[in-house]
């Protein structure tokens, strides 16, 4: 047992904490500090910077732009960059659609897609959920039939996050209606967003922000080469898809970050004790947090999760939401101002601290919600 | 960072389990032993002694094995797990580990060997009645008496207090007109020494210790003002304490799952229903945060900084007593009414931890703490403490 990071590992983490915070503009890091909303130029400048130097993807194969790093260097650079208000490359296509295509796709499809979602040429959403499958995914229903050498699709999916920015999106779709169980009938299809007959339609939510929207498919047809792997696969890569979200899904240091610029925000009230005391509590919380991220990343073998991320993704995803809560209190009554202007006396940290924290009841729903990460831990861990 | 056992330690783990086992395979076996005095088995502290397990924390300078706090921890976390009575915890890295770490050069060779061979049982007289957890010493005081130290006051409750064959207490010292807090020995046959025995609801004993003019040997350089050191070996025993918590926590978790998987009602199983099951899965959680910090505050104790040491201790007891608290409410719940007998194991695991977080100090007062100091630094950062 060691305490310290290793030589090696200590300075790989000045290395990315010195890149982070030189390399991508304060403009945009700023952004991310602040709260306020990125924008899809923000988000597309960040990963082509990230990308450009090796920084975007080094979780894929090496060939395909990935470094082969240590569990726990990718560990670093991804605490790293959410301690220096970095946005992360985008999560479609990074840690979704591209290690699918780079494990199960077809070396024309890696060479088609890989390195431009690396480089974020192609802004992938996902096409998962639907109005009647959301923690139940396999029930889903949109179809894709075959029809010569394309397949048809008609259906809907929703939860789209950010679609509106969409090039692509990736879907699973029912390939075999009478597949024995409804886990078998499932196809991990490519389709280009500007198909004929794909509709996209943006869903307000409470916060008053569009972040997420629906997705409509009329006869859309796809190219059968754009199916990812077997016909009726799909379930086993959505399951690899989804393992692969809940590792990244702890946001310790994003947390860390936000809490640490509260404490400034709120440092001529240090001195309530009951305003001391929740620092005092969720760093805490946070910390062990931490360090189970870090036991986590020791244990975890051949990419393969452990099975205590599912403690990551519900803890995690519950000390999230208590800063966004405890922001909340700290803006006061001035909170109710979000929709004021900057000539506002009510400062912009707190304008922005409530749709914050209505925006972010979404963490314990999405990527498995926290009920599911209840039964994961349950049946796979405890055995019940 | 690195949280796995070397092979010697996974050797010592294994050993110590398998002693325990030979005695603690079930809770009839911390019944038996803590029925009768001491209070504990005095076979298996001589086993334990043998297997170098009480010379653990001390150099071998001292007469120890030189090991550290990782083997400290995980000889705790086993005596945890079965609910050993032993006071490994108190009499070896607490009480011990003041004589090791205040103690002269000649008081180390006379104390130590008889408590790493186990003859010696030290124990910690600190406590005060009415006294907030962390509070330096008020009620009892050490006066000079001509080349000599009386001590009066009363320490309670004092854990194993009327069973130790030596007593290190703490005592305000008055020293041209300010307090410090001193540290003395006091041997199990000084004149003016009373000790009251009784048991403790988690079927330990304690004691209440009196003293009345009772001469006492100060540990150390006399006057030295010895709170830094009460709060550094205070930190290693409380880290210590957490982890016989993590311990007894996993088992009453164990307990608990076992439960839910054959007991039934209604004509089914207990797992059947996800209102009990979910529950459990937030136990795991609770208890897989604690193991972290455990773990943790463990390596920054080795790493070697007193202050970091404290602040982490103060971090551990945090987590542990919230996730004490939680998996032995939940374990008692879970189980229904047969959790709440005497004859059954779970009630007396919940008990035992509820004793952990009072001696630890508790959640609040720990808290309080690290709200004093929350404006300080800007961020918590596990490896540059």
């Amino acid at each position: 047992m060691r305490l310290r990071l290793s030589e090696a590992d200590a300075a790989f983490r000045e290395e990315m904490r010195a890149f982070f915070t030189t390399q991508v503009p304060e403009r945009i890091r700023s952004v991310v500090a602040e709260r306020r909303e990125l924008s899809k130029d923000d988000i597309v400048e960040t990963q082509r910077i990230l990308n450009a130097a090796g920084l975007a993807v080094p979780a894929w194969p090496t060939e395909w732009g990935g470094r082969g790093w240590t569990s726990l260097q990718r560990h670093i650079w991804h605490e790293e960059m959410q301690l220096a208000n970095v946005p992360a490359p985008l999560a479609f296509n990074t840690s979704m659609v591209g290690p699918v295509i780079a494990t199960f796709g077809s070396q024309e499809q890696k060479e088609r897609f890989l390195p431009a979602t690396a480089n974020i040429d192609i802004w992938w959403s996902q096409g998962f959920s639907e109005p009647d499958a959301g923690s139940d995914l396999a029930s889903l229903r949109t179809a894709a039939v075959r029809d010569g050498d394309h397949y048809v699709v008609n259906g809907q999916k929703t939860w789209t996050t950010l679609g509106q920015y969409g090039d692509w999106i990736f879907t699973l779709v029912r390939t075999d209606p009478d597949a024995p169980k409804k886990q078998m009938g499932i196809s991990f299809l490519l389709i280009d967003m500007t198909s004929p007959g794909l509709t996209v339609r943006p869903i307000k939510l409470i916060d008053g922000g569009q972040e997420v929207n629906e997705v409509f498919f009329e006869d859309v047809r796809v190219p059968v080469g754009n199916l990812v792997g077997e016909e009726n696969k799909g379930w086993t890569y959505a399951k690899f898809l989804l393992g692969n979200e809940r590792v990244g899904v702890a946001p310790v240091g994003s947390t860390k970050s936000v809490l640490a610029r509260a404490k400034q925000l709120a440092k001529d009230r240090l001195d309530d004790p009951f305003v001391a005391a929740r620092f005092a509590e969720l760093e805490t919380e946070l910390l062990a947090l931490e360090l189970t991220a870090l036991r986590v990343v020791a244990n975890s073998a051949d990419g393969k999760p452990h099975p205590a991320s599912s403690v990551l993704k519900l803890r995690g995803t519950q000390l999230q939401q208590a800063v966004t809560e405890l922001l909340v209190d700290l803006a006061g009554p001035g909170g109710v101002a979000s929709g004021a202007d900057d000539d506002s006396a009510v400062p912009q940290w707190a304008r922005v601290a409530t749709p914050r924290y209505l925006n972010y009841r979404k963490a314990s729903i999405y990527g498995g919600s926290n009920e599911v990460q209840r039964q994961i831990i349950a049946g796979t861990i405890l055995g019940l | 960072m690195d949280f796995e056992l070397d092979d010697e330690q996974t050797a010592l783990r294994d050993a110590v389990r398998r002693l325990l086992a030979s005695t603690y395979a079930t809770i009839d076996g911390r019944r038996a032993s803590t029925a009768k005095a001491p209070g504990w088995d005095e076979g298996m502290w001589g086993r334990l002694a043998e297997m170098g397990v009480l010379g653990l924390p001390f150099t071998e300078e001292d007469g120890g094995m030189g090991a550290g706090p990782v083997e400290v921890a995980l000889v705790a976390e086993q005596l945890g797990r079965v609910l050993a009575p032993e006071p490994f915890a108190e009499a070896v890295v607490l009480a011990g580990g003041l004589v090791a770490a205040a103690g002269s050069a000649a008081q180390k060779e006379q104390l130590l060997p008889g408590v790493v061979d186990g003859t010696t049982v030290a124990a910690f007289a600190h406590f005060e009645p009415g006294a907030a957890a962390g509070a330096p010493p008020r009620s009892v005081t050490a006066t000079q008496d001509g080349d000599g130290w009386v001590l009066d006051g009363v320490k309670e409750p004092v854990l194993h207090g009327a069973q130790a064959g030596l007593l290190v207490v703490s005592a305000r010292v008055d020293a041209d007109g300010t307090d410090r807090t001193g540290l003395f020995v006091v041997a199990a046959d000084a004149a003016g020494l009373d000790r009251v025995d009784y048991p403790t609801y988690d079927g330990t004993r304690a004691a209440r210790v009196t003293f009345a003019s009772t001469p006492a040997t100060p540990l150390g350089a006399a006057g030295a003002n010895a709170s830094d050191v009460v709060a550094l070996v205070t930190a290693h025993a409380q880290v210590a304490l957490c982890h016989e918590a993590v311990g007894a926590m996993a088992t009453a978790l164990d307990l608990t799952t076992e439960y839910l998987r054959t007991r039934k009602q209604f004509g089914v199983p207990l797992k059947t229903f996800q209102a009990l099951t979910f529950r459990a899965a937030d136990m795991y959680v609770s208890l897989e945060l604690a193991r972290s910090m455990a773990l943790w505050a463990t390596l920054v104790l080795a790493d070697g900084d007193p202050d970091a040491a404290v602040v982490a201790a103060t971090r551990a007891v945090v987590q542990t007593s919230a996730a004490g608290r939680h998996i032995g409410q939940e374990a008692i719940q879970l189980h229904g009414g047969i959790g709440m007998t005497a004859e059954y194991a779970v009630g007396h695991y919940t008990t035992r931890l509820t004793a952990i977080d009072q001696l630890l100090g508790g959640r609040t007062a720990h808290l309080r703490v690290l709200a004093d100091h929350v404006g300080e630094y800007d961020v918590v950062d596990p490896l540059a403490v």
